[in-house]
C-alpha cells in the first residue's frame, strides 16, 4: 500500500481495523486512469478536509478537560457568547476550504465526465443490463458476450447502456465510475485499463431477488490477445436467437453469439419497446 | 392589533375582534395555500416537461385544445372571483345576510357553470380525439394538472354549501366570518392557479 | 360486491395461513415477526382492560389537545417503531453474516421487503414522530405559549402518523409490504414488475405520513410566528426554535413533491397513467427529480431538531451561554435554503452534463460552510464553561466527533467524481447511518434525557443512561464503520448475500454493532421502567433539575397543563437564566386571570382512524370501502366545523392553586450545586449562580 492508501483506509476502517489490503476491489485500488484520477481526488479531499477536522479533534478533549466540572482549571465565563475574531475565523476557514474544494469539484467533474472519451478510436461496446445477465454487444466485431465484457488493454472503450425492464447502473469499480442503465434509453460510459487484468463488475442498483447475481468479469487483454480472442469467439459462437434474453433468464444461454441482429441494442433502447414483463 | 398584517379581507374597523382573531387563524391558512400553491408549482413543472417530451405519438396540444371554450371557463371563473369579492364587501360593511347569500350564490352558479364547461371539454378531447390520460404522458399530467384544480374548486362549492348552512345555522358570526374569509382567499387563488392554466397549459399549448 | 369492500384481500394473503402453506425458514420468520405483533397488541389490549386504563387512556390521552400530551404520544409512536426497524436491521445483518455459508435466514424478496420497511420506518414513522413529538413537546414552552396554533389540527397530524404506522404494522400480517426500497423508485415499483399490494402499502404510508407533516410544518410555523409571548423577539428565541421554524418552513413546501409523486405513481399502476412508465411518454427520471425534491430538504427537516437540541444541550451541561448565536441563526437558514438546492446529487449517475453535475457537487459542498460553523460555535460554547457529562451530553460530544466523520464522507459524496465511485454502495449507507444515527436519533435520545423529567416529574435514571449510551455509542461505530470500507470494496446496499468471502468478517462486525444498538434499545426500556419505579428518588417538583436556561424550565415539572401562570418576562435568550438571576423566576404573581385551553375532542381519532381504513382499502383496492371511509373523514372535518363550544376555561382560582402549589414546592426544595445534580437532594431547584 502506498501512503495515499493507507490515509483512507486507516481513517475509515479504524473501528474494525483488519487489513483491508487483500481486498483489492473498488477505486481505491484503481487499475485504470478514471478510477486512479477518482482515488486521487478522494485523497486530496481528506487532506484539505483535515483543515476543518484536525483542530477540532485536538481542541474538544482540550476543551472538555480544562473545562469539567469537577477541577477543571480554567476559567469560567458564563456569559461569553461571542468573539468577533472568533467568528470571523470559524466562518471564513471553511469557506475557504470549500471554496478550494469547490473549485477542485468542477474541474474533476468535468475532466471525469464519464460521457468524455478516454482516447481516440475507442472499442465500442453496447451493454444490455438484464435480469440476472448482462449482454455485451461489439457492433463492429459482430459478436455478443453474454456476463464477459472483453477488453483490449490498450485501447479505451466506449459503453453505451440500455436495460431491459428496471434501472439499474453499471460499474467496473476497478477501472471507472458508474452510470445508469435505464429500459428506454442510451446512457454512456467510458473506460480504459492501465494494463491486461481481470476486473470484476456489477450493477449497484437493486432490481429484484437476482440483483446480486447481476455481476460480469471485465477481461482487459493485451491487443494481440484480444484479436485471437474475439476472432476464437467468433469461430465458436452460434447466431443471435431473437428470444436469446429468455433464454439467457432460463438458463439456457451461450456464453457468447454471433451478433446477425445489428439492431438489437437499439430496439431494446427505444422508448416504444415497453420492455420484457416479468 | 388593528394594522393589517396578513393580506385578506380587512375587518379592522367593522369587527376589530374578529380582525384580531384573523390575525392567526387566516395567516395559517395562508401558508396551508403556500403548501397547496407548492403542489402546483411541481404539477406545472411536470406539466413543462411531459407536454413537449411526453407526447410519444399521441394528441398534441394543438390538436386537442379549444380555445372558446377554456376561455368561456376563464370568464366564468373571473366573474365568480367578482362576484365573492361583493359577497365579502357584504360581509365587511353591511350585517346583510341577504346580499352576502345572494352573492355567494351566483359565485356557487359560477363555479358550477366552470366545472361543467370542464367537464364538457375533457368529454369532447376523449370522445372526438380519443384523448384519455392512458394515451401518453402529456395526457396524463395534463388530466392530473386541471384535475387537480377542477377537484379543489368542487371542494369550493361543497364548502360553499357548508357555509350555507352555517350562514343560516349561526347567523354571521365571528367563527363564520372567519370561515367565509378564508374560502375568500382560497377561491380567489384557485382562480390565479386558473389564470397559470389558461395561459400555461392552453395559450402557449396553442402558440404556434 | 364483496370484492368491492373487500378488495383483493384473501385468506392467502394472512402472513400465518403462508407458513401454514409453506412452513421454511423464511416464512417462519414472517409468521413469528407477525405474531410478536398480533401477541403485543393483545397483550396491550389485556392489560388495558384488567387495569381498567381505557378510560384515562382515552380522557387524558388519546383526546388531548394538549401539544405536551400530543408530544409525548409522538415519542412513544416513534419508539414502538424503533423496536419493529431495528430487529429488522438485526435480521437482514444476521442473514447477511450467514448468507454466504448457505442460504441465510430469508428469501431475497424477503429480505428486499425488510429493506424497505427499515428504511421507510425509520425515516418516517421513528425520526419524523421523534422530532415532532419532541419539537411539540418543547417549542410553546420555550416560546411562552400555552399551546400550539391549532391545537385540534395537531392532535389529527399525530392520528395520521399513528394511521401510517398502523399500516406499516398490518403489512407484517396481511401481505407484504414492498420491496423497493424506501425510495420506490419506479419502473421497478411500477405494475409490470411489482404487480402486488407492496407498493400501495408504500404509497399510502408514505401518503399519511406525509400529510400529517405538512399539517405539523404549517402549525409549528404559525405557532412560532404568532405565539410568542411578548418580548420574545426572533432574535431571542433559544435555538431549538429557529431549528424548528426552519424544519417547519421545510416541511411546508418539501412534502408536495412527495405526496405528487406517489400519487402519480399510483396512477402509473391502477389507471394507467404514463407518469414514469417506460414508454408512452412516461419518464422515469422523474421520479427521482420529485422523490429527492422532497427527499433533500427531508434530510434537514430531520437533522435541523437535532442541531437544535444539540445546541440546548452544550449551553445547559455547560453551565453557560451559547456561542456565537447569531452564526447559528444564520448557518441554520442557510442549510435550510441550500437544502432545496441540491437534490440532484442523489441521482449524479443519472447521465446528466457534467456541469449540471458540478453545479450540484458545489451547492452541496456549500452546505459544508454553515456546518462547519455550527461545530466550531459548539466546541467554543463548552469553553469557558464548566462542562459536566450527563448523558444528553456524552452523546453530544460523541456526535461532534463521528459527525466529523459523517461530514467528511458527505463532501466525499458531494464531489460527482467520488460519487460514481460509491453510490449506491455501502459507503454511502455507512454515510447516511453516520449523520442520522449520532445525529438525529442520538439528539433524540439527548433530548429524551434532557427533557424527561418537565414531561413527567422525574428524572431518568443515570446510570441505565449510560448503559444506552455504551451500548449504542461502540454499536454504531461497529455496525457501520465496516459498511465504509465494505463501500469502497465494491460492496452495494441491498445485496441479499456476498458471495465474497473476504467480506464474512466484516459483516459479522457490522451484526454485532446492530446487536448492541438493539441491546441499547433494550436498556432505554429498562431504564425508562427503573426510573419509574424509583420517581421518587428522582423527582424534582420544583422543575428545573439542568440549570436550565431557557422558559420551558420556568414552572413545576411536570409543567402546568395551561403551560404558564402569567404571562412569563422575556428579556434574554436565556430567558429563565435571567428571570433566575434577577430572582424573578419563582415570584407569587399579583393575579391570576382564567385560562381558555381547548376541549378535549375525539375527532382526530376518528380521521386517523378514518384516513388508516381508507389507506388501508386503497392498497387491497377495496374501492367501496376506500370511498366510504374517505367520504367519512371529510363528514368528520364538516361536522366538527357545525361543533361551536371548543373551549374551556380553566378558572383564576384554580391556576392560582396550582401557582401557589408549585411555589410550596419550590420553599421545601434545597438549591442543588451542580456537583450534587444525580443525587436524590435534586428537586428542581439549581443553586444561585456565584
Amino acid at each position: 500500500m502506498t501512503p495515499d492508501r493507507i490515509l483512507p483506509t486507516c481513517l475509515l476502517f479504524f473501528a474494525v481495523g483488519a487489513p483491508a489490503a487483500a481486498q483489492e476491489q473498488g477505486f481505491l485500488w484503481a487499475a485504470g486512469p478514471v478510477a486512479e484520477a477518482q482515488r486521487a481526488h478522494f485523497v486530496s479531499i481528506l487532506w484539505w478536509m483535515a483543515v476543518v477536522t484536525v483542530p477540532l479533534l485536538i481542541g474538544l478533549p482540550l476543551i472538555l478537560w480544562r473545562y469539567r466540572l469537577n477541577g477543571g482549571g480554567g476559567r469560567y465565563r458564563r456569559d461569553w457568547g461571542a468573539s468577533p475574531l472568533a467568528e470571523v475565523a470559524i466562518w471564513s476557514v471553511p469557506v475557504v476550504v470549500v471554496g478550494f474544494l469547490a473549485w477542485n469539484l468542477w474541474h474533476a467533474t468535468l475532466s471525469l465526465d464519464p460521457y468524455r472519451p478516454l482516447g481516440p478510436d475507442p472499442l465500442e461496446v453496447q451493454a444490455i443490463a438484464a435480469e440476472g445477465h448482462f449482454l455485451f454487444l461489439y457492433p463492429d466485431e459482430g459478436i455478443v458476450t453474454v456476463d464477459r465484457l472483453l477488453l483490449d488493454a490498450d485501447r479505451t472503450a466506449r459503453l453505451k447502456l440500455t436495460s431491459v425492464d428496471v434501472l439499474r447502473s453499471v460499474m467496473v469499480p476497478r477501472l471507472a465510475g458508474q452510470i445508469y442503465a435505464m429500459p428506454g434509453m442510451t446512457t454512456e460510459l467510458n473506460l480504459a485499463a492501465f494494463a491486461p487484468g481481470t476486473y470484476a463488475g456489477l450493477n449497484t442498483q437493486y432490481s429484484g431477488p437476482l440483483f446480486p447475481e447481476e455481476r460480469f468479469e471485465t477481461e482487459a487483454l493485451p491487443e494481440t490477445n484480444w484479436h485471437a480472442r474475439i476472432e476464437a469467439t467468433r469461430d465458436g459462437a452460434g447466431p443471435l436467437p431473437p428470444d436469446v434474453l429468455q433464454r439467457i433468464a432460463m438458463g439456457d444461454g451461450a456464453e457468447a453469439y454471433l451478433a446477425a441482429d445489428a439492431d438489437l441494442f437499439a430496439r431494446i433502447a427505444a422508448p416504444s419497446s415497453h420492455g420484457a414483463h416479468r | 392589533m388593528s394594522d393589517v398584517r396578513h393580506p385578506g379581507l380587512n375587518l379592522g374597523t367593522t369587527d376589530s375582534p374578529v380582525h384580531d382573531a384573523a390575525e392567526e387563524t387566516v395567516f395559517g391558512f395562508w401558508v396551508l395555500m403556500m403548501s397547496d400553491l407548492a403542489l402546483f408549482a411541481v404539477l406545472f413543472a411536470t406539466y413543462a416537461a411531459m407536454s413537449v417530451h411526453g407526447i410519444a405519438g399521441g394528441p398534441a396540444p394543438v390538436e386537442i385544445f379549444d380555445l372558446k371554450s377554456t376561455l368561456w371557463q376563464t370568464l366564468a371563473l373571473l366573474a365568480s372571483s367578482f362576484t365573492f369579492g361583493m359577497a365579502a364587501l357584504a360581509l365587511k360593511y353591511d350585517d346583510d345576510r341577504r346580499a352576502l347569500s345572494l352573492w355567494l350564490g351566483a359565485t356557487f352558479v359560477l363555479g358550477a357553470l366552470f366545472l361543467g364547461l370542464e367537464a364538457r371539454d375533457w368529454a369532447r378531447m376523449v370522445t372526438e380525439h380519443g384523448a384519455t390520460p392512458q394515451v401518453s404522458g402529456f395526457l396524463s399530467i395534463f388530466y392530473l394538472l386541471t384535475g387537480t384544480h377542477f377537484v379543489h374548486v368542487a371542494a369550493g362549492l361543497l364548502w360553499m354549501l357548508v357555509m350555507a348552512a352555517q350562514l343560516a345555522i349561526f347567523g354571521l358570526d365571528g367563527a363564520v366570518k372567519l370561515r367565509l374569509m378564508r374560502l375568500a382567499i382560497y377561491w380567489h387563488l384557485l382562480d390565479v392557479v386558473w389564470v397559470a392554466i389558461f395561459s400555461f397549459v392552453f395559450l402557449s399549448g396553442l402558440a404556434p | 360486491m364483496i370484492g368491492l369492500f373487500l378488495g383483493t384481500l384473501r385468506w392467502d394473503d394472512v402472513t400465518f395461513v403462508e407458513f401454514w402453506r409453506t412452513p421454511d425458514l423464511n416464512n417462519a420468520i414472517a409468521a413469528a415477526a407477525a405474531g410478536l405483533l398480533v401477541l403485543g397488541v393483545v397483550a396491550t389490549l389485556i392489560l388495558l382492560t384488567v387495569r381498567g386504563w381505557w378510560r384515562p387512556l382515552w380522557r387524558d390521552w388519546l383526546t388531548s389537545l394538549d401539544h405536551k400530551k400530543i408530544g409525548i404520544m409522538y415519542v412513544a409512536l416513534a419508539l414502538v417503531m424503533f423496536a419493529r426497524a431495528v430487529a429488522e436491521a438485526n435480521v437482514m445483518r444476521a442473514h447477511q453474516a450467514t448468507a454466504a455459508l448457505d442460504a441465510g435466514l430469508v428469501a431475497p424478496d424477503h429480505f428486499a421487503e425488510l429493506f424497505s420497511t427499515h428504511g421507510t420506518i425509520m425515516i418516517f414513522l421513528v425520526a419524523m414522530p421523534l422530532l415532532t413529538g419532541i419539537m411539540n413537546f418543547v417549542m410553546p414552552l420555550q416560546i411562552g405559549a400555552r399551546d400550539v396554533s391549532f391545537p385540534l389540527l395537531n392532535a389529527i397530524s399525530l392520528m395520521l402518523t399513528a394511521a401510517a404506522a398502523g399500516l406499516v404494522m398490518v403489512s407484517l400480517v396481511l401481505g407484504h409490504f414492498s420491496t423497493g426500497g424506501w425510495s420506490g423508485y419506479p419502473p421497478y415499483t411500477g405494475a409490470d414488475i411489482s404487480p402486488g399490494e407492496g407498493p400501495d402499502y408504500w404509497i399510502w404510508a408514505l401518503t399519511l405520513s406525509s400529510i400529517g407533516s405538512t399539517l405539523t410544518g404549517m402549525n409549528f410555523a404559525v405557532t412560532l410566528y404568532k405565539r410568542r409571548v411578548q418580548g420574545m423577539h426572533l432574535f431571542r428565541m433559544p435555538l431549538f426554535c429557529w431549528t424548528v421554524l426552519c424544519t417547519s418552513i421545510l416541511m411546508i413546501f418539501a412534502m408536495a413533491p412527495l405526496t405528487l409523486a406517489t400519487l402519480m405513481l399510483w396512477l402509473d399502476r391502477h389507471a394507467g397513467f404514463h407518469f414514469f412508465t417506460v414508454g408512452s411518454g412516461g419518464d422515469m427520471m422523474n421520479f427521482a427529480n420529485l422523490f429527492w425534491l422532497f427527499g433533500h430538504p427531508e434530510v434537514y427537516i430531520l437533522i435541523l431538531p437535532a442541531f437544535g437540541v444539540w445546541s440546548e444541550v452544550f449551553s445547559t451541561f455547560s453551565g453557560k451561554r451559547l456561542f456565537g448565536y447569531l452564526s447559528l441563526v444564520y448557518a441554520t437558514m442557510a442549510i435550510a435554503v441550500l437544502s432545496f438546492t441540491v437534490w440532484l446529487h442523489h441521482f449524479f449517475t443519472m447521465g446528466q452534463s457534467a456541469n449540471v453535475n458540478a453545479a450540484f457537487g458545489i451547492a452541496t459542498m456549500l452546505i459544508g460552510v454553515p456546518t462547519g460553523v455550527k461545530v466550531y460555535d459548539w466546541l467554543l460554547t463548552m469553553m469557558f464553561g464548566r462542562v459536566r457529562l450527563r448523558v444528553p451530553m456524552l452523546f453530544a460530544n460523541y456526535f461532534l466527533v463521528t459527525f466529523l466523520l459523517g461530514g467528511v464522507t458527505g463532501v466525499l459524496l458531494a464531489n460527482p467524481t467520488v460519487d460514481y465511485g460509491v453510490h449506491n454502495s455501502l459507503f454511502l449507507v455507512a454515510h447516511f447511518h453516520n449523520m442520522l444515527i449520532p445525529g438525529t436519533l442520538f439528539a433524540m435520545l439527548a433530548a429524551i434525557h434532557l427533557w424527561f423529567p418537565k414531561a413527567f416529574g422525574f428524572r431518568l435514571h443515570e446510570g441505565w443512561g449510560r448503559a444506552v449510551f455504551w451500548l449504542m455509542a461502540p454499536g454504531f461505530l461497529l455496525a457501520f464503520m465496516p459498511l465504509y470500507a465494505m463501500g469502497m470494496m465494491g460492496g452495494m446496499r441491498r445485496t441479499a448475500y456476498f458471495s465474497d468471502p473476504l467480506f464474512r468478517p466484516w459483516l459479522w462486525a457490522a451484526e454485532a454493532g446492530a446487536v448492541l444498538i438493539l441491546a441499547g434499545f433494550a436498556a432505554l426500556v429498562v431504564q425508562i421502567v427503573v426510573s419509574v419505579r424509583r420517581r421518587d428518588a428522582l423527582a424534582v417538583p420544583a422543575g428545573d433539575p439542568w440549570d436550565g436556561r431557557s422558559l420551558e424550565w420556568l414552572g413545576p415539572a411536570p409543567a402546568f397543563e395551561f403551560n404558564f401562570a402569567g404571562e412569563p418576562k422575556v428579556e434574554d435568550v436565556d430567558a429563565f437564566t435571567a428571570l433566575k438571576a434577577q430572582g424573578e423566576a419563582y415570584r407569587r404573581q399579583e393575579t391570576y386571570e382564567d385560562i381558555e385551553m381547548p376541549r378535549n375532542s375525539a375527532v382526530p381519532v376518528v380521521i386517523g382512524a378514518l384516513a388508516g381504513l381508507a389507506a388501508f382499502a386503497m392498497v387491497w383496492q377495496a374501492w367501496a370501502t376506500a370511498a366510504l371511509a374517505f367520504a367519512g373523514v371529510w363528514a368528520v372535518v364538516i361536522g366538527r366545523s357545525f361543533v361551536r363550544d371548543t373551549e374551556r376555561t380553566i378558572p383564576a382560582a384554580e391556576v392560582e392553586a396550582a401557582h401557589r402549589a408549585w411555589l410550596a414546592d419550590v420553599a421545601a426544595a434545597t438549591p442543588v450545586h451542580r456537583r450534587d445534580e444525580l443525587t436524590p437532594e435534586n428537586r428542581g431547584l439549581a443553586e444561585e449562580p456565584l
